[in-house]
C-alpha cells in the first residue's frame, strides 16, 4: 500500500529541465544522452503519494511543480574515513620544521 | 507567451541580463572588439573606500594574517642556503559565511538592495553560494542558489552537498542540478520569472569586493614586515579571485609585488562530462576552470567578465590533487589551522614557491576556507577511493587526474609546474579573433592596444602573436 503524504510536510522534487533532445549541442555524448534534472525541496501543497506530479511551495514562497521523490531527505555527506596515507605527514613536516628553525 | 526552448531563452540572454544586472554593459562597449575595461569597473564598481564601508556593514573583510613558521621552517630545510621566504596567509576562513566569497557577496547584495531588488540569484557550486545567501540574510533580500550537483546516477559530490546545505542552514532555495553547462539556460529562466538581482560572480561589485583583500594584506605586511609583500599566490578558478586582489594591491600601491595564480591540476578531465563529474577530488580552484577563464573570460554569466586574470597575472602554475591533501594535512598538524582543502591549493604552491625566494622575502597565500563534513580531505579522499580512484603515497609526478591521487612520499616532492603563460596569451588572442569573426590583418591600433592590455604584454607580442596565428 503506498503511503499518503500530507501537505505541509517538507518534500523534495524531481523535475526535467531539459530532455536529451533538447540539450545544447556542444556538450559531451555521455552527457547529452541524459536528461538535465532538477533537485528542489518546498512545503507540499495538497496530499500525495511518492511519484506523483505535485507542487511545492519553497522556503521563499515560490511555486514549483515536479515529481515527489522524498519527503525531508537527510543530509548524508559526512567526514569519511581517516586516510591512513596522510598519517605520515604530520611526523614528516615536524622533523623538517626542527630542521629549518632558524635561530 | 514567451518560449521556454533552450535556444529561445539563450537567444534573450541580453534582454535578461539588462534587467538583472541593473546596468547596460553596451556603455562600454567600444571600437571592434574592444570595450572600456576601466570605466566598467569605475561605473560599475565602488571605490575601495565605499566598500570598507559596505563590508564593515556586514562584517566581512579585516581577517587576521598569519605568519604559518612551522611551515616556513620546513620549506627552508628543504631550500638551498640563505632561501626560503617567510610564508603568511590570510585567514579569510572567518569571513562570516567562511571564506573570502563574502566579499563579492557583500557588494552585490549591497548593490541588489540599493538598486530595489526582492532578491538575489547566484550560479554557483562554491562557497558562493553560502556567501550570497548570508549577505542576503543580513541586508534582508531572499536568496536563489542554483548548483551543478548530481551526476545522472543521482551521485553528489560531497563538497557540493555540503555547500547546498549551507545555503539552506542560511535559507536560501537551492535548486540542485545534474551535470552540464545548460544550467544557465535554467539560471536565466529564474532571473526572468523572479525578477531578481543576477549576484553573479563576475560582476564589477564581485570583483570590487575583493580588492579590500589585497588591500588589507598590503597594509598588514607592511605594519609586520616594513616593507610590501614580495609575491601573493592565489588559487585561480574563474579569475575573480586574481583579478580583484592585484587590484587591490594596486590600490595600496603594492606596484612591484609578484602575483602568482596556482591551479590544481585535473587535465585531461572534461568539465561537462557525466562521467568525469565525479572523479574529480576538486570542484573548484583547479586547471578546468582556471586555464578556459583565462583564454577567454566572456564565457561568464555576464555580458563583461570583470574578473581578466590575464591583465594582472606574473605567472601560473599548478600543483596535483594529492599535493594539496598533503599540504592541507601538514596546515592542520603543524599550524593548528583546519582549513580548505580547494583554499589550500595556493599555500601548496607557496611551499614550493617559498623554496625559491630569498629568506628574507615575503610570500602571502592570500586566502583559507571553511572546512566540514563532505568538503574536508577525509571526506573527498573516502569518496575518490569509494569511486575506484587509486590513492597512494607515492612520487606526484606519476599523477593522472581522474584516475589515481598521489599524496606525495615525502614533502621534498611538492613541487609547482610552470603553465606556460605565452600560450595562455597567445590561446587569448585566437579565441578573441574567432569569437568575433575577425582576421589578424584587418585589427586597428586600437584594437591590438586592447589586446595588448589585455595580456598584461605590449603591442610588439600582440602583433608577433597574430603574425603566427594567421599562417
Amino acid at each position: 500500500m503506498t503511503k499518503l503524504i500530507a501537505p505541509g510536510n517538507w518534500v523534495q522534487i524531481k523535475q526535467v529541465v531539459l530532455s536529451p533532445e533538447e540539450r545544447a549541442e556542444q556538450i559531451p555524448e555521455e552527457t547529452r544522452k541524459c536528461p538535465l534534472t532538477l533537485l528542489v525541496k518546498g512545503f507540499l501543497q495538497k496530499e500525495a503519494e511518492l511519484g506523483d506530479e505535485v507542487t511545492v511551495t519553497t522556503i521563499i514562497g515560490r511555486h514549483i511543480s515536479g515529481k515527489l521523490v522524498g519527503v525531508n531527505p537527510p543530509y548524508e555527506h559526512s567526514f569519511g574515513k581517516q586516510i591512513p596515507e596522510l598519517l605520515q605527514v604530520g611526523k614528516q613536516m615536524r622533523t623538517l620544521a626542527q630542521k629549518g628553525k632558524r635561530p | 507567451m514567451k518560449l521556454n526552448s533552450y535556444s529561445a531563452v539563450m537567444d534573450r540572454k541580453n534582454e535578461i541580463m539588462k534587467k538583472a544586472l541593473g546596468m547596460d554593459y553596451e556603455e562600454f562597449e567600444g571600437e571592434g572588439l574592444t570595450f572600456d575595461y576601466e570605466r566598467m569597473m569605475e561605473k560599475g564598481g565602488y571605490s575601495i573606500e565605499e566598500v570598507k564601508k559596505i563590508q564593515a556593514e556586514t562584517s566581512v573583510g579585516n581577517t587576521p594574517l598569519i605568519e604559518l613558521k612551522n611551515i616556513t621552517a620546513a620549506a627552508r630545510s628543504l631550500a638551498g642556503p640563505g632561501k626560503g621566504a617567510r610564508i603568511f596567509v590570510k585567514d579569510e576562513a572567518s569571513n562570516p559565511s567562511g571564506s573570502f566569497k563574502a566579499r563579492r557577496a557583500s557588494v552585490s547584495c549591497y548593490y541588489a538592495k540599493q538598486k530595489g531588488y526582492e532578491g538575489v540569484v547566484a550560479a554557483t557550486s562554491g562557497n558562493y553560494g553560502a556567501a550570497v545567501a548570508s549577505q542576503a540574510n543580513i541586508r534582508n533580500l531572499k536568496s536563489i542558489i542554483v548548483q551543478e550537483l548530481f551526476d545522472s546516477h543521482g551521485i553528489g559530490q560531497p563538497e557540493i552537498l555540503e555547500k547546498g546545505r549551507k545555503c539552506e542552514a542560511y535559507g536560501a532555495e537551492v535548486l540542485q542540478l545534474t551535470v552540464g553547462p545548460e544550467l544557465f539556460y535554467k539560471f536565466l529562466l529564474i532571473l526572468e520569472e523572479t525578477g531578481y538581482f543576477n549576484a553573479s560572480l563576475y560582476t564589477p561589485f564581485g570583483i570590487a569586493g575583493i580588492e579590500t583583500l589585497g588591500f588589507e594584506l598590503t597594509e598588514q605586511v607592511r605594519t609586520i614586515c616594513g616593507k610590501d609583500p614580495d609575491a601573493v599566490v592565489v588559487t585561480n578558478a574563474g579569475g575573480g579571485n586574481l583579478t580583484g586582489t592585484a587590484r587591490g594591491l594596486i590600490k595600496a600601491g603594492a606596484f612591484e609585488t609578484q602575483v602568482i595564480g596556482a591551479s590544481v591540476d585535473l587535465s585531461g578531465l572534461h568539465m561537462a562530462s557525466d562521467n568525469d563529474f565525479n572523479r574529480k577530488s576538486f570542484t573548484t580552484g583547479h586547471t578546468g576552470f582556471g586555464v578556459p577563464f583565462c583564454t577567454w573570460p566572456d564565457r561568464a554569466d555576464v555580458p563583461r567578465n570583470a574578473a581578466r586574470p590575464l591583465r594582472y597575472m606574473d605567472r601560473y602554475v599548478s600543483v596535483s590533487q594529492g599535493e594539496v591533501f598533503y599540504m592541507t594535512e601538514a596546515l592542520a598538524q603543524l599550524e593548528g589551522l583546519e582549513r580548505g582543502p580547494s583554499g589550500n591549493t595556493s599555500l601548496t604552491a607557496a611551499f614550493s614557491l617559498a623554496q625559491e625566494m630569498d629568506e628574507d622575502q615575503i610570500l602571502v597565500v592570500q586566502e583559507t576556507e571553511y572546512t566540514g563534513a563532505g568538503k574536508h580531505v577525509t571526506a573527498q579522499l573516502s569518496f575518490a577511493k569509494e569511486k575506484g580512484i587509486d590513492v597512494k603515497i607515492g612520487d606526484p609526478e606519476e599523477q593522472a587526474p581522474g584516475k589515481n591521487i598521489i599524496i606525495p612520499s615525502d614533502p621534498s616532492l611538492i613541487k609547482v609546474s610552470d603553465i606556460e603563460m605565452d600560450n595562455l596569451r597567445k590561446s587569448y588572442l585566437r579565441n578573441s579573433l574567432k569569437k568575433n569573426g575577425l582576421l589578424p590583418e584587418n585589427l586597428s591600433v586600437k584594437e591590438k592596444e586592447f589586446l595588448a592590455r589585455e595580456i598584461g604584454k605590449d603591442i610588439c607580442f600582440v602583433e608577433n602573436s597574430l603574425t603566427n596565428i594567421t599562417h
